[in-house]
Parts: structure tokens; C-alpha cells; sequence
């Protein structure tokens, strides 16, 4: 077993090799531009573009059409909701989206907002699910799109996306869904699940980082976008720029490698997510998992060590990859906005550690991750006051702390 | 974040970890901190009250690497000094020793603030002692 042991599989994943393979030759030989259009250059990677796009269709239940490429789920993201909210402007300015989305959705949401746009950000109910009721009573005649991711990068927590789909269609409301941690993981289906746009991206799937796709709907109903960046009209007026084609090639690829392995590998994940999670229950007192364990990614565990702080945790564990939701990790010194909105404490902000299991994780990391985070956990518990507190009795909660 | 080499000493193998009797009358407790800030220190004191010399210090840290180097790399500047001598000791002294990078300077402000505590908090023992032996505070 080599350290570090990579276990953040949520912010990025290693490039699968054969994803690799497929994209060398657009590098050097092949490497025409698609827009190309009298000669063979340009018929190759043309060619290339079209299998990668009809790869990345089979895999949502799009049709090869529907794909528009773009530079990664951030602009994905900036594209799909500037793009419909300046469309649609004539038939109204409300936008529906959720608390604990990517900032990508949520900046750009506060970016129209200045713009005259009014947007609702609805609240997340203790296990990290929307409440419907309260998203049936969001809509106004003036929504024009609800956006709202489909499985959360810190918690792994799946929306109904259906449901909340149906709810769109019947009021003649787009929605777009930011897909970046799902499509591969776990199935997902643009006609059952009752998307009209969705953020793709290639890296967090095992393929090249610096591209991405949206998925934008052609029929039932006909989904249009302003484009938000002016050039040379390609992928049907909605994104200019000439098409990266190596990284393009590389998404399609890591695209019909999850399709054709999602069944083996989702067993797997998840025996491996339960596996650690079950060692560090037997292991430790007083953990907790933060979300729904019933609706969620079989890649990924969030669990607060109470009484211990995050990033002194992930200081103990250095041989091992994996995020804390603690201010102490962030740039902005804050903890993470996302346990926040599933009501945790601060406190229990502070403490929590993001495992995300990918495609090469062996069970003996596992193994070793467990052992290894019950140990530190151990230690850095034999110092904490709060731990020693607890243990006498004291509710933490009643103390009168000389906050700073 | 690279960690300099002392706050990833203190941290493998922290000196002074522990707790003395709060209720001694020689013992001086501060607790700074909260836990919503994502820090709390405890630290005590015992003092040497012929000598008003410091003999024992220990520490409990809640908090990053650097606030448990911080509090521990307290406990033992502690050790040894008069209570005094104690109060001289100055967040910078801990930032410079533990080359703490500029985000982590509150650290060295809360070691500071744990000191200042515990020495308070002794001092209040003493002198309600010689007040009013009969009744003693606990803080």
C-alpha cells in the first residue's frame, strides 16, 4: 500500500488510464480543429466531438444534440442559469434554488439578484433534503427556473430530483440541476428524472479536468439559453470557442467507462463507504454522520468527531486526502455553509471530516484510513477539555464561553 | 498549510497534557475560548505559594495544530517562572518561537489570554483567602 492514500475523491479523481489512452492521439496527430469543415483535420476531430457527445448523451439518456461543451461544471453552471434568466426575462425574474448548493449556483444567483432578478434560496431539512411542501409553495407566476444540485458535494446527499423535476413541469418552470457529483456514480435519467439542464464536468469522473457540458433539452419542452460569451456561434450558438477536443475525447471515454461499469462499481463504493463507516462506529463514541444515509452517494461518508476540532484531525491522519467542513480549512474562516444549513452547530461543523471513495481505493486503505482516524481521534480526545467536560457531565451547551 | 517544524513537535508528542485538582487553592484554572470558534484551551497553573514560584502547568486544547502547539509550548515557559515573571509573556513571544503564519496569530492570542486567566483566577483564590477564608469561589 503506497501513501497518501487519496480519499477526496469529491473535489477531484485521478484520471483513469484508459481514459488517458483515448485522448493522446488529439494531442499530437490528430490535431484538427472540429470547426473545420473542408478537411480531413477537421473531419477527424469533428468525428471524435460527435462520438464523445453521443457517449455523454447514453450515459444521462440524452440524445447527442442535446450536449453543449463547455471549459467545466462552473460554467456549465454561470451558462445554464444567466442563459435561461436572460431568455426568459420577458416571462419573469423569480429564480428557486437551495441553501447548500455549489457556489457557482449560489454567486451566480447573487449576481442576478443585483441585476433585478429575485431569487428564493430555500432552507434544507436536518437530513440535507428539500422539503417539497415548502418548494410547491416557492414557486410564483413569475418563476421561470428552479435550480437545484443533484447530489451535494460535501454531504453526498441525492434530491428528489424527480419529484422536484414534475413539480417544474407542471407549472411550466425550468429545471436545471448542477449533476457534477451524480452522472456516473449513480443512474441518472434526463427523461425520468425530468431535467431540462444539467452541469456536467469531466474530472470528478475520472477524466480530464477543464471541461464540462451542459445538457440542454431539445424537446418536450425546447429549452433555449442566451449565450454568455460572443465568438464564432459553435455548439449551436449557445457556447463559442473552438472545441478542446483531447479533453472532450477524454470526457466521452470517462463517460462510457461509468456507464458500462456502474453497476460492479457502485457495489463496491458502497460496500467500502459502509465498511469504514462501520469501523469507526465500533471504533469511536459519540460520532455522528451528517445527512440522510438512506438518500446518498455510495461514495461518500461526512462524520463529526465531537470534541475533536477538523483540522487538527487532518493533521493527525497526513497520509491520508480528505476535506474537513472546519473553518480552520477554509479560506474564508468559516465552517462549512453546508452543515450549517442542515441545522449542526458550529461545533459539530468544526469536527467533521468528507471521505470520498473513488474507483481506485482498495479495502486495505480502508482498513487503514479506519484504524488510523479511531487512533488520532483517541489522542486528540485525551486533550480536549470539551471531552473531558463531557465526560464529567457538563451540558457544553450551558456553559457560558468567553467567545473571540 | 505547512506546519514549521515546533508546532509539529508540540503537536506529536504535546508536553504538559492533563488537568490539576481546580479546586486547590494553589491551582489557578483559565478556560478561553468557545467551541462555536472552533478553539477552547484549559490551562492550570500550581503555584508554590512560599515561593510564588510556578512548579506545575498543564494543558487541554480543543483546536487546530497550532492552538495545541500554542498551549503547550505555554505550559512549558510556565514552569519554573513567579507568577509575575508569568504575566510577561506575550502572544508574539509564542508566534515567533512557533514561526505561526499570520491567519493562526489568534492562536497565540488565546495561549496568551489562558495564561492571563489562570493567573487571575489563582490570584482570586489568594486574596479571597486571606478575606474571607471561610468561603471559597470556584471558578
Amino acid at each position: 500500500m503506497k501513501t497518501p492514500i487519496y480519499l477526496d475523491n469529491h473535489a477531484t479523481t485521478r484520471m483513469d488510464p484508459r481514459v488517458l489512452e483515448t485522448m493522446l492521439p488529439y494531442f499530437t496527430e490528430k490535431f484538427g480543429n472540429a470547426a473545420s469543415r473542408n478537411h480531413e483535420f477537421g473531419w477527424e476531430a469533428e468525428k471524435a466531438v460527435d462520438r464523445a457527445r453521443k457517449q455523454i448523451a447514453d450515459l444521462i439518456g440524452a440524445t447527442a444534440k442535446e450536449i453543449v461543451f463547455t471549459s467545466g461544471a462552473t460554467e456549465s453552471d454561470n451558462l445554464a442559469i444567466k442563459g435561461v434568466a436572460e431568455m426568459y426575462a420577458e416571462r419573469g425574474n423569480h429564480i428557486i434554488t437551495a441553501a447548500t448548493e455549489h457556489k457557482a449556483v449560489l454567486d451566480t444567483c447573487k449576481k442576478l439578484e443585483k441585476h433585478g432578478y429575485r431569487v428564493t434560496y430555500l432552507p434544507l431539512k436536518g437530513d440535507g433534503l428539500i422539503d417539497l411542501d415548502m418548494l410547491k409553495e416557492s414557486f410564483t407566476d413569475k418563476t421561470i427556473l428552479v435550480t437545484i444540485m443533484y447530489a451535494n458535494n460535501e454531504i453526498g446527499v441525492i434530491q428528489p430530483i424527480a419529484e422536484i423535476g414534475k413539480m417544474c413541469r407542471e407549472r411550466g418552470v425550468l429545471f436545471h440541476t448542477d449533476g457534477v457529483q451524480a452522472i456516473g456514480k449513480v443512474p441518472v435519467d434526463v427523461n425520468k428524472d425530468n431535467i431540462d439542464i444539467m452541469s456536467i464536468t469531466g474530472h470528478k469522473i475520472y477524466g480530464p479536468k477543464g471541461v464540462g457540458a451542459l445538457y440542454v433539452r431539445r424537446r418536450n419542452p425546447r429549452v433555449q439559453i442566451t449565450a454568455q460569451m460572443d465568438g464564432g456561434g459553435h455548439e449551436r450558438g449557445m457556447r463559442s470557442g473552438t472545441l478542446n477536443v483531447p479533453s472532450i475525447v477524454g470526457l466521452g471515454e470517462a463517460c462510457a467507462i461509468a456507464q458500462r461499469e456502474m453497476p460492479e462499481e457502485m457495489k463496491r463504493m458502497r460496500y467500502l463507504r459502509d465498511k469504514l463507516t462501520s469501523k469507526l462506529q465500533a471504533g469511536l463514541d459519540e460520532v455522528f454522520i451528517n445527512g440522510s444515509m438512506e438518500h446518498r452517494l455510495p461514495q461518500n461518508l461526512n462524520m463529526s468527531f465531537m470534541y475533536v476540532e477538523g483540522e487538527s484531525l487532518l493533521m493527525g491522519i497526513n497520509d491520508v486526502a480528505v476535506s474537513s467542513g472546519s473553518a480552520c480549512t477554509s479560506a474564508t474562516l468559516e465552517p462549512s455553509y453546508v452543515l450549517k444549513a442542515l441545522g449542526l452547530g458550529d461545533d459539530l461543523a468544526h469536527s467533521s471530516i468528507r471521505f470520498g471513495i473513488g474507483r481506485f481505493n482498495t479495502e486495505e486503505e480502508i482498513d487503514y484510513v479506519a484504524d488510523k482516524v479511531i487512533d488520532v481521534v483517541k489522542k486528540l480526545r485525551e486533550l480536549s477539555p470539551l471531552y473531558e467536560m463531557a465526560k464529567e457531565g457538563v451540558d457544553l451547551s450551558k456553559v457560558q464561553w468567553a467567545a473571540h | 498549510m505547512a506546519y514549521s517544524d515546533k508546532v509539529l513537535d508540540h503537536y506529536n508528542h504535546p508536553r504538559n497534557v492533563g488537568s490539576l485538582d481546580k479546586s486547590a487553592s494553589n491551582v489557578g484554572t483559565g478556560m478561553v475560548g468557545a467551541p462555536e470558534c472552533g478553539d477552547v484551551m484549559k490551562l492550570q497553573i500550581q503555584v508554590n505559594n512560599d515561593s510564588g514560584i510556578i512548579e506545575d502547568a498543564k494543558f487541554k486544547t480543543f483546536g487546530c495544530g497550532s492552538a495545541i502547539a500554542s498551549s503547550s509550548l505555554a505550559t512549558e515557559w510556565l514552569k519554573g517562572k513567579t507568577v509575575d515573571e508569568a504575566l510577561q509573556i506575550k502572544n508574539t513571544d509564542i508566534v515567533n518561537e512557533l514561526s505561526l503564519p499570520p491567519v493562526k496569530i489568534h492562536c497565540s492570542v488565546l495561549a496568551e489570554d489562558a495564561i492571563k486567566a489562570a493567573i487571575g483566577d489563582y490570584r482570586a483564590k489568594q486574596s479571597a483567602k486571606s478575606s474571607a477564608p471561610a468561603e471559597q469561589t470556584v471558578a
